[in-house]
């Protein structure tokens, strides 16, 4: 489908996961962010389609990329975009969730990002706002954004996600990362496989729809493409892993490990990288391998087609306005 | 005055002794004075069954009153009403309160509050551990003296193996009895609900089900040490309830209950994050429910309580890993356990006897018998009645249950407390 046809509907008021889309919805989203990457790349990135829409960044979690991303696709755009950090002010003061998203809906935003650090935190505060609601990472549960980006930069470089083998290796558990790119990539016909010690797996993840290793050579042979996952260096305090030196010996990726996969497999990575940990640098930055540049410039694209395709849902989504 | 009061055309239900037939039943001066086929009125006011059941007014194990210390959420008035209106004529309360319950004058502080209210017997247990730290013992001897029915902290496991020892032996001495919340709390530390699907789905830390047989299988060792007389409180999985079974055949003085979330629901009632559904232990999956109906069937599983726990909304309201664990069940408890009468899964007798007369053995309390010269402490309900749970009409001042709009069948219509009754169904 291509830009400046967007009759096709995408009938949610707001974009809280991957679970529930449909394959239709999902290529929608990824033809509406492909019209943007071409326009980003031009000196004029701007557009008029949000004048007059406000949207808050409503982080109450710190994140430096995602918030700028979401900030750079709503100013793109046309629209107003706040940042509001609120771990530190109003939550510490007893204000609860609700408290404050009834505070801001009074303020009348069009969207409300959402990043909070506990699961179904961002659905609990879309159930009492008026605007459209976009979950931009709750907790260990979805980052529905990251799932697109990463579908789109892969179907850019491979034409396709029906039939790709993709693994997604490291710390699965906390991942809300793992959980959302496991759903995209089932809807869309895509093999998904998980590579992680015992420990970093949740319990049944193969009743999502993936299949479990513990070893990186067999998790990663053939596949097309490997997503490496950040581990939080609090998890070694928790033992879920021994040591730094011991989880990158057997998982972290590096050129022996990624021989097992297909010559042209792609390496993928959410960022920040913890280099040395779950990933070596060479690997990273190997510029015909490494698509996590890429990566970086599609979540603008993405972005920009999720606040579209919501923000024509909205109630007083009239053309005067 | 002598006062008299014939309760005429019943289905006389008594677990106990087996009893299920249609006859009339006698109080005098809030006794029991007579049972039978047909009994004279004489001067006594007569109350017309027209054929509806006629039990021992339940006996509820394990509920949470919040008095003192958070009366905006529960108090013994509110909790009272909604014992009554649920045909509980006895409820046992934990002590987690604020203050904790772990001192002769709180004690006597509950004895006290229940008079003064007047409507369903408050009875409380006391904290086994000063604080409910799970370290210094209270005073078993002088708390039990002064109405404490048995030792527990509540909806915190005992942890110390040490002084869990301790409690099964010292209890021992006077013949008392310990109540362990059965999860190993290690492996249950910032866990939020089951583990399995449904957690890994919602992204949600999870509680590993073998946190509770890990807990249940090493009390049974110290209660086995010991001789000290075990209660397992809410047992929700079948690993524990089979390792129960076990040691009941060995011969072990232990005894458990359940609550009716454990029978009733799974955790896919969780759903959508709904906290209304967030509990302690949490609610298991389907195989785990199925066996809690087994062991009220084989009789492993001697209680139901409601695990009565109510919260506001402020403390529900909120992502589900920061929001309270409990499920109001006074006015629930009963519906919910005929629930495996009418699915054909316990007989009527079976369905009430944990209700009535198991719970009130286990703690040694006068109740629970349709027994001449016993207090008249009666339920009298429509078993059959279809309705649905409405949590707005609901009496407990908290509406925390996950129940509401569940067509149930069974009405309380009458409770009876030594013979006078407190509650009467309108409509």
């Amino acid at each position: 489908m291509s830009a400046g046809t967007p009759s096709l509907s995408f009938p949610h008021r707001h974009l809280l996961g991957i679970e529930g889309l449909s394959p239709e919805e999902i290529t929608l989203l990824l033809d509406r962010s492909e019209s943007y990457v071409e326009q980003n790349r031009q000196v004029d990135k701007k557009q008029s389609l949000l004048r007059g829409r406000t949207i808050i960044n409503l982080f109450f979690e710190t994140s430096t990329r995602t918030r700028t991303s979401f900030e750079l696709a709503g100013k793109r755009l046309g629209g107003d975009v706040i940042n509001m950090s609120v771990q530190a002010s109003s939550i510490k003061k007893g204000e609860t969730l609700i408290d404050t998203a009834m505070t801001l809906t009074a303020m009348h935003p069009d969207v409300l990002v959402v990043r909070h650090p506990e699961s179904g935190a961002v659905q609990l505060l879309s159930e009492k706002v008026d605007g459209a609601v976009v979950n931009a990472g709750d907790g260990s549960h979805e980052h529905p954004t990251q799932a697109l980006l990463d579908a789109l930069t892969i179907r850019r470089r491979k034409g396709r996600l029906q039939g790709l083998i993709v693994a997604i290796c490291g710390d699965i558990l906390h991942s809300r990362v793992a959980r959302s790119n496991i759903a995209l990539l089932n809807i869309m016909g895509a093999r998904v496989r998980v590579v992680a010690p015992r420990t970093l797996l949740p319990a049944e993840i193969e009743r999502l729809g993936v299949e479990v290793f513990h070893d990186m050579a067999k998790g990663l042979k053939d596949v097309d493409i490997v997503m490496m996952l950040r581990l939080q260096t609090e998890r070694f305090h928790g033992s879920f892993v021994p040591s730094i030196r011991e989880y990158f010996h057997f998982f972290g990726l590096d050129y022996a490990k990624l021989a097992a996969a297909k010559p042209d497999a792609l390496i993928m990575h959410p960022g920040p990288m913890n280099r040395g940990v779950e990933i070596d640098t060479a690997v990273a930055d190997d510029i015909d391998r490494s698509v996590i540049r890429q990566q970086v410039e599609m979540g603008v694209a993405v972005r920009m087609a999720c606040l579209e395709v919501l923000t024509r849902n909205l109630s007083n989504a009239a053309p005067a306005k | 005055m002598s006062a008299r009061t014939l309760f005429r055309n019943a289905r006389l239900l008594d677990p106990a002794s087996g009893l299920d037939q249609a006859g009339d039943l006698l109080v005098e001066d809030g006794r029991i004075a007579a049972l039978g086929k047909t009994l004279r009125a004489g001067e006594a006011e007569v109350v017309d069954c027209a054929g509806a059941c006629l039990a021992p007014g339940l006996v509820d194990m394990r509920v949470e009153l919040r008095e003192p210390g958070a009366e905006h959420q529960e108090s013994m008035e509110t909790g009272a009403a909604a014992a009554v209106a649920g045909g509980v004529t006895t409820m046992v309360a934990l002590p987690n309160t604020e203050p904790v319950i772990d001192d002769v004058a709180l004690v006597e502080f509950v004895a006290r509050r229940s008079r003064d209210v007047g409507l369903a017997r408050i009875r409380t247990y006391a904290a086994a551990t000063k604080g409910l730290k799970g370290r210094e013992l209270t005073e078993f001897g002088l708390l039990a003296a002064a109405g404490a029915l048995a030792f527990t902290d509540g909806g915190r496991a005992i942890a110390d193996a040490v002084v869990m020892r301790r409690a099964l032996s010292y209890a021992r001495t006077f013949d008392l009895l310990v109540m362990q919340h059965p999860e190993e709390p290690s492996l249950a530390e910032g866990g939020a609900m089951n583990e399995g699907e449904v957690a890994t789905r919602l992204g949600l830390a999870a509680i590993t089900p073998a946190a509770e047989v890990i807990m249940v299988e090493r009390d049974l060792r110290l209660a086995e040490i010991t001789g000290g007389r075990l209660h397992i409180a809410h047992v929700s999985t079948e690993a524990a309830i089979e390792a129960i079974r076990q040691a009941k055949r060995r011969g072990l003085a232990v005894t458990c209950d359940t609550a009716p979330h454990y029978f009733a629901l799974n955790e896919t009632a969780v759903g959508d994050y709904r906290t209304f559904a967030k509990v302690s232990p949490p609610l298991r999956g389907e195989g785990d429910r199925r066996a809690v109906v087994a062991g009220l069937k084989d009789g492993t599983i001697d209680a139901i309580a409601s695990d009565h726990s109510p919260h506001d909304q402020e403390s529900k309201r909120l992502p589900f890993a920061s929001a309270a664990s409990g499920i109001i069940g006074l006015e629930t408890l009963l519906p919910l356990t005929l629930e495996l009468y009418h699915n054909g899964h316990l007989g009527l007798l079976e369905a009430l006897w944990p209700l009535t007369e198991r719970p009130a053995s286990i703690l040694r309390l006068p109740a629970g018998r349709l027994a001449l010269g016993a207090a008249a402490d009666l339920v009298i309900f429509d078993l059959d009645q279809p309705w649905r749970i409405d949590v707005d009409a609901l009496r407990s001042k908290s509406k925390n249950s996950p129940y509401d709009g569940r067509p149930v069948q069974g009405r309380v219509l009458r409770t009876v407390i030594a013979g006078r009754s407190v509650f009467l169904h309108q409509g």
